[in-house]
């Protein structure tokens, strides 16, 4: 599966890290929802930790979308709630795509 | 739905959204690359704003630690003249310049930490730009229009969403280094107006001033001890110079002893 990890680039994770990956998913999902900061920072970090310790960098001439796009690593709830809103960040009107 | 999954599909629905609008597929390879190259101007203008930031906040810093310094000798030049009065006030002085500097050296490691990113981050772009170079020439060169289609949706969704992100961290950036700015600028016009001194604490200059009075009286006393002295040491001299003795009398009792050697010496000299 490919992570990618924004402002880091994209991982190769295999299924079992994948698995993990999903059940933190969950948490940081609850998080988001309760407002519950703490709980939030437990969960993206342990998935920022999860994914740089066992995934691989995805060479840069692979081209391929990501399954799962994790936030800034630094990130702050509301940021994340703004990104899930409209792909932006605090500050920013779009996601710079074209 | 879950965060990770959700956001993965806002990236892909952008990148499809812009896919769709393309007729031609070697125009959609072309637009996307002339995007990339912006792209990596951006994020290299990024870089070099970042940095100047970065060199903006040390040079403040810089400028702040003469102060404290500076605070800090004049609350030792205090103390050694016995003014504990002035030494708590310079020091107050200095603590609060102290938090400010404090304050300085947490935005100074968050703006390299910015700059760091945003540098690996350039690295990144511009390696995968390079290899999207190669893949664009490599599918109008050799794959049927079907088979193209693929190729070039894939290439163009995969470049996209690390543009998305180099975008994001851009703007991250640019975020901090604004926020950063507005505080700098007001330090920055503190500091060229001279009114930091004021700022911190209104006693700072007459801190300076009671210490520049009491080194002014002090001076004032050494230099009377030492006129006082001269006068003394010159009085006998006087009287050499006068051999006729009429003069004799002339102050002559205020001598000290020690005045009276120092006028003996010179006699003894001028008898040999």
């Amino acid at each position: 599966m490919i992570v990618r990890i924004l402002g880091e680039g994209q991982f190769q994770v295999a299924e079992d890290v994948a698995a993990k990956l999903t059940a933190l998913d969950t948490e940081l999902d609850a998080a988001v929802r309760k407002n519950d900061d703490a709980a939030f920072r437990a969960a993206l970090g342990a998935a920022v930790r999860l994914v740089r310790e066992s995934g691989s960098s995805v060479p840069p001439d692979t081209f391929t979308t990501a399954d799962f796009i994790l936030p800034f690593s630094d990130a702050s709830i509301d940021e994340v709630r703004k990104l899930l809103a409209d792909g932006s960040i605090t500050g920013s009107d779009s996601i710079g795509l074209p | 739905m879950s965060v990770m999954k959700r956001v993965s599909l806002i990236f892909r629905a952008k990148a499809n959204k812009a896919l769709d609008r393309m007729e031609d597929p070697r125009e959609t390879l072309d637009y996307s690359y002339q995007q990339q190259m912006e792209m990596l101007t951006r994020v290299r203008r990024g870089v070099a704003d970042v940095a100047t930031s970065r060199k903006r906040v040390e040079l403040q810093m810089n400028s702040l630690q003469k102060e404290v310094n500076r605070r800090d000798s004049q609350a030792r030049d205090a103390l050694s003249k016995g003014r504990e009065d002035l030494a708590r006030a310079a020091l107050q002085n200095k603590t609060s310049l102290q938090g400010q500097l404090n304050d300085l050296q947490g935005q100074y490691s968050n703006l390299q930490e910015q700059e760091e990113k945003l540098t690996v981050a350039s690295q990144r772009l511009q390696a995968r730009v390079d290899a999207f170079r190669t893949r664009k020439e490599t599918i109008k060169a050799t794959y049927t229009a079907a088979e193209a289609q693929t190729r070039i949706n894939e290439a163009f969704s995969g470049i996209s969403e690390e543009m998305g992100d180099i975008g994001l961290a851009i703007q991250r950036a640019e975020d901090k280094t604004a926020q950063m700015q507005a505080r700098a600028g007001a330090i920055d016009e503190l500091l060229a107006s001279g009114a930091l001194e004021d700022h911190v604490g209104g006693q700072q200059d007459s801190i300076q001033a009671e210490l520049d009075k009491l080194g002014a009286s002090n001076d004032v006393e050494s230099q009377l001890a030492q006129m006082k002295g001269e006068l003394s040491a010159n009085a006998p001299r006087e009287i050499e110079a006068n051999p006729n003795g009429d003069s004799n009398s002339n102050g002559s009792e205020a001598t000290t002893s020690e005045a009276t050697t120092a006028a003996e010496q010179p006699q003894a000299g001028d008898g040999l």
